[in-house]
């Protein structure tokens, strides 16, 4: 422990310093009466271009993409960095349909995709599913953040042998986080943001500029990885592609980019921006984060060249490859900037998990608690019971990492990719049309959670001797093709999801069943700062006057 | 989808009222979508640059590739519909 004092020294003061910002943020942009959702679950949906690139940035680049991803190239090579695809795509569609959400909700006070779902097809059992599935998705997401900071106290010798031991950092950290996330809401993580975000641009550009100078140049760095890779007998590895993961590699990209703008976190974060120019200018903005993703990912190879070896995992005789990076800079850098390092990761997992659990707290108020449990709940009563479930939420999470393998978070996680994937035709198809029933989103809902789910349950690990839940590469094979090549699991489930979502449809057409009444107008995805709200979130089309 | 918004011949709102963001330039916006999904452009591992082999480098220019076309579009648009509200 002794020799990593500088380094935790260092950790401990910026954490401190981060978690003092986070208590002072509820004073940052005070509104005359914070007690309602728009204010503590949006921070009063006034962001402007700055504070949501800090916080969107910060939302969907959580620690554990910092970490996992730098892992996934040191395990499998270039495979891991379809990460840059999927964040080079996500904001060319971000830039078309979010743009639609953030309009109909700022004229219907939405706070959830959920809420959108309700009114667009009249469904308070389709909202349900919706908000349930963002639920379960975002609740393994936080645990992982939890993973993130562990995979850096590890490095740094804090972690005991038992139990409790190995887990009191971790508790205390999240207490901290809880309690100002209770008192100040999104505005903790927007302020808390800027610190973090500065600190992982720092040391990822020196990483960049200071590694390949110890270890040979970048061209030395890639010929170590491709000699490891060359020496190992696994088929799928190596520092380009091969024949058969170019399938998985793009439907992975597709799919995890879908799949991120559906994540209730990500839509908290652009529903709290201003107005639609803020969110357009800063899908040019962005990138900038995936550009870092990217010389992040690389540290994988850095790390195979510098010859690091994992630490062990919490399954006895697996490595636990998201130590690597931690254990790069550990090894590579002199002790205090090793300390600002781990603390730009540390401070990383904070944002996200806040952003993660006030969505999730969100879901449940709007559309579970005001929805079935009491109708008539004041703007003040939601506020509370939002704060309240968000303290749930991440007791919950550090329940799971406590007393369950961390392996199950990632799988988790892995599923819970897969299952948010599920609500993309309500969300993303019912941003643009309302031709498919609300009967039939329930049905392909359902059908591609089921197939999802069995398709993740067929595929084993080796690597770290699972047999199920491995990865979310399904063999083709399987599915009777004669073929070595894999595709992402998520991509085919919500293929079938439409599927059978447009043969329902058709089904309940041909039998006049009743498909509700739309609550939206074709103006409402065309809003924009200063128009005017809506008081009801549901009304009639015919009561809306055209807006000017 | 590129006729700039035609009001739908049908019993809905004046069109007068009707907004809409359709124009031609958001077809640009595909390009960052598809292009760094077809893989035999871009794995390879010669030629390099500065070391990087072409699968990275080349990644690499997609994120630019992605920023021209979102700043192109916003611009292009942004004047678009700053007219259509004076209309």
């Amino acid at each position: 422990m002794s020799e990593h004092i500088t380094e935790i020294v260092i950790f401990t003061i910026l954490f401190l310093v981060v978690s003092g910002m986070g208590f002072v943020a509820a004073r940052w942009r005070a509104p005359k009466d914070m007690a309602h959702l728009d204010e503590w679950g949006l921070g009063g949906r006034s962001f402007g271009g700055w504070i949501t690139w800090f916080l969107v940035g910060g939302d969907l680049y959580t620690a554990y993409t910092f970490v996992a991803v730098p892992a996934l190239v040191f395990g499998a090579g270039a495979a891991g960095f379809f990460a840059v695809p999927y964040t080079v795509i996500i904001y060319p569609m971000f830039f078309l349909i979010l743009i639609r959400l953030w309009s109909v909700s700022h004229r219907h006070g939405f706070v959830t995709p959920a809420d959108f779902v309700r009114t667009r097809f009249d469904s308070p059992t389709l909202a349900l599913l919706v908000a349930i599935t963002g639920i379960v998705a975002t609740m393994p997401y936080i645990a992982l953040q939890l993973v993130g900071i562990e995979a850096v106290l590890k490095t740094m010798g804090v972690t005991g042998e038992s139990a409790i031991a190995r887990h009191t950092p971790i508790i205390i950290a999240f207490a901290i986080l809880a309690a100002y996330t209770y008192q100040s809401g999104l505005r903790a993580p927007a302020l808390i943001a800027f610190v973090k975000d500065t600190l992982i641009y720092i040391v990822i550009l020196v990483a960049v500029i200071y590694l390949p100078l110890k270890l040979g140049g970048w061209g030395g760095i890639f010929d170590a990885a491709d000699k490891k890779f060359a020496g190992t007998p696994v088929p799928t590895d190596g520092i380009i592609l091969n024949a058969n993961n170019q399938l998985q590699y793009i439907t992975l990209a597709l799919g995890s980019a879908l799949a991120l703008f559906l994540y209730p976190h990500s839509i908290t974060g652009v529903l709290a921006s201003r107005n639609r120019n803020v969110i357009k200018r800063n899908m040019s903005a962005l990138p900038a984060y995936s550009f870092l993703l990217g010389l992040l990912a690389l540290l994988g190879y850095a790390a195979i060249a510098s010859g690091v070896k994992p630490l062990a995992g919490a399954t006895p005789g697996t490595p636990d490859n998201n130590t690597i990076v931690p254990l790069l800079f550990d090894i590579q850098f002199p002790a205090w900037f090793a300390g600002v390092a781990f603390a730009a990761i540390g401070i990383g997992a904070l944002v996200p998990a806040a952003i993660m659990s006030i969505a999730a707290a969100n879901l449940f108020t709007r559309n579970i608690y005001k929805e079935y449990l009491k109708r008539d709940a004041t703007n003040a009563q939601q506020a509370t019971v939002s704060k309240i479930a968000s303290l749930v939420v991440k007791f919950g999470a550090v329940l799971f990492i406590v007393f369950l393998n961390p392996q199950y978070a990632i799988d988790l996680q892995l599923i819970g990719g897969i299952i948010i994937l599920q609500t993309a035709p309500s969300v993303a198809l019912g941003l643009y049309t309302r031709w498919l029933h609300r009967g039939g989103l329930i049905a392909g809902w359902v059908a591609g959670m089921a197939i999802g789910m069995w398709m993740l349950y067929q595929i084993p690990n080796p690597a770290t001797k699972r047999a199920h839940f491995g990865s979310s590469a399904f063999p083709l094979s399987d599915f009777g093709f004669d073929t070595k090549k894999t595709i992402y699991v998520g991509f085919v489930a919500v293929l079938v999801n439409l599927v059978v979502a447009i043969i329902v449809t058709l089904i309940l057409r041909a039998a006049k069943t009743p498909a509700g009444v739309d609550g939206t107008t074709n103006d409402d995805y065309f809003a924009d700062e200063g128009d005017p709200r809506l008081e009801q979130a549901r009304t009639t089309p015919d009561t809306i006057g055209s807006a000017t | 989808m590129a006729e700039p918004a035609e009001p739908v011949p049908s019993a809905q709102a004046a069109p007068a009222a009707t907004r809409s963001d359709r124009s031609p330039w958001n077809w640009l916006l595909l390009i960052p979508i598809v292009v760094p999904l077809v893989t035999p452009f871009y794995n390879f591992v010669s030629p390099r640059v500065l070391g990087f082999p072409a699968f990275y480098w080349i990644q690499f220019l997609f994120i630019l590739l992605g920023v021209v076309t979102t700043t192109i579009v916003y611009q292009m648009t942004k004047k678009r519909s700053v007219v259509s509200r004076h209309e």
